[in-house]
């Protein structure tokens, strides 16, 4: 029984970051004794590595983690934590919508939907800090953030703000790695995690 | 980052863009307060309409893109991403939907189509577009004129979810059918469905369709919702059953646990009790061919 980490099954694009996963552990040349599985109920959580929080509507996200007793056991996990667009909007301490109820795991405050509307997403290469070239980036009605703390770690930023934070094995991204073919991130999050 | 180097528009930023409402409920709404009442239940997007389908078939004569005064007022109330509806065929009310910033157009049966030969190119624009189909060849034709979701179309503004399990039956019983053929197998029934070889193979190889693909038409109740999604459909449209129930907050709620916890029959259960009346809804069978709204389109 290898590692174990889990995709918050709640809403949004849940396969696609299982796929991702399973592909970083492969390109990462890890013994295969690593897995990623779908999580929806608290019971699911304890066992877990590592969690993934997915990119879907933030306000049916945060509905949802409240509406399946999922808030306190999320805030106690002590696993790595791997959010993107709505995953990272949930990680943030404050929101700019009180729509939606953050988890408060990273201390930075988030502006939803900070580009625009749909026809204002795009992709583009950004330079996140300490990988070995640029990262071709999806955004989709994307989040940015303002303001981290101390304890957190900015590794990208464009001019309309913060894209990408991490604080120990917490990472927290306003674009959608998960959507394309490049597995440099999901790796170092399994290597901050110690799971490879 | 460079800003002539950013990208708009792009096949996967539309379809990424409908990956993101997996497993979730898109709502029918006429006004701001139904669009806060569907953003407050959980649902991941609102389409912005002038009337639900039931109230468009009371209605009668031609129905077109709605008022987009309406539209504004419902992006104006929500943070959710708005769609709004066009008429297969009319490529200017899209361009008009998408200079009032729409997230999602739906090239739509339920509207009186402007074309009865060509659907709306949909690689001309920026913003994505999901299209009904019925079956494997009409929505592999769809995606290929662009379109970034498929809904089964089922029947719109009945509230009745035979045509819906109809659909998405042929076009998930189609692509088992065809698992474990040989390409040329695969290229000749392309032949007969009227789809595009390559888009076809590569569905076959997936398992599913290349894009993400909801169930649509008939949809009523928290059960209704469910069942198509363990029939395969990544997420529900909702179109009349909301608003045409008895207590439309408690409907759109209750629709929206029973998506996300789909495999679970108590959890259906618990969210299913006392909801009050679900819309009448309509037998098939009672409509004339000419209000039969699938058939638009193919």
């Amino acid at each position: 029984m290898g590692a174990k980490i889990g995709v918050l099954a709640l809403q949004g694009d849940v396969s696609e970051h299982l796929d991702a996963f399973k592909n970083a552990i492969r390109a990462s040349g890890s013994d295969g004794a690593i897995h990623a599985v779908p999580v929806r109920r608290r019971q699911d959580i304890a066992g877990l590595d590592a969690l993934a929080i997915p990119g879907g509507e933030s306000t049916t996200i945060s509905r949802l983690i409240d509406k399946n007793d999922l808030r306190t056991p999320l805030i106690g996990f002590d696993g790595g934590i791997f959010a993107t667009c709505a995953g990272m909007v949930l990680m943030a301490r404050t929101v700019d919508d009180p729509r939606v109820r953050p988890l408060g795991l990273m201390d930075f405050s988030v502006r939803r939907n900070a580009f625009g509307r749909q026809r204002e997403s795009f992709e583009a290469d950004v330079e996140i800090t300490g990988l070995d070239g640029p990262f071709h980036a999806f955004f989709i009605r994307a989040p940015v953030a303002d303001h981290a703390g101390p304890g957190v770690c900015v590794t990208g930023r464009i001019d309309e703000g913060i894209i990408a934070l991490e604080a120990g094995r917490y990472m927290a991204l306003s674009f959608h790695p998960e959507l394309g073919n490049d597995p440099r991130l999901h790796i170092r999050f399994l290597k901050n995690c110690g799971l490879v | 980052m460079k800003l002539e180097e950013l990208r708009f528009g792009t096949e996967l930023l539309k379809r990424g863009f409908a990956s993101m409402q997996k497993g979730g409920v898109i709502m029918d709404v006429v006004n701001a307060d139904q669009a806060r009442i569907a953003e407050e239940a959980g649902a991941v997007a609102v389409m912005a309409l002038e009337r639900v389908p039931a109230d468009i078939r009371k209605a009668g004569g031609v129905a077109r893109m709605a008022d987009p005064a309406i539209i504004l007022e419902i992006m104006d109330a929500v943070s959710i991403p708005v769609m709004g509806k066009v008429r297969i065929g009319h490529f200017v009310e899209a361009q008009v939907l998408e200079s009032l910033g729409v997230d999602m157009i739906d090239e739509s049966e339920v509207l009186t189509p402007a074309d009865e030969q060509f659907h709306i190119d949909k690689h001309q624009f920026t913003v994505p577009f999901v299209c009904g189909a019925r079956d494997l060849g009409e929505a592999m034709r769809r995606i290929q004129e662009g379109a970034a979701m498929i809904r089964t179309k089922g029947e719109a503004g009945t509230g009745n979810v035979v045509e819906a399990v109809r659909h998405m039956r042929n076009i998930m019983g189609e692509i088992r059918a065809l698992q474990g053929r040989s390409p040329q197998e695969i290229t000749d029934r392309a032949r007969d469905l009227e789809a595009p070889a390559d888009l076809l193979l590569e569905t076959v190889r997936r398992g599913r369709l290349p894009v993400v693909n909801f169930s649509a038409g008939g949809v009523a109740t928290p059960s209704d919702a469910a069942l198509m999604m363990q029939m395969g459909a990544d997420g529900v449209f909702v179109g009349s059953g909301i608003f045409h129930s008895s207590d439309p907050a408690r409907m759109a709620r209750a629709i929206v646990e029973a998506v996300n916890h789909f495999e679970d029959p108590a959890v259906i259960a618990e969210v299913s009790k006392g909801l009050g009346k679900p819309m009448r809804g309509l037998d098939i069978h009672t409509l004339r061919e000419d209000e039969v709204l699938q058939y638009r389109g193919r």
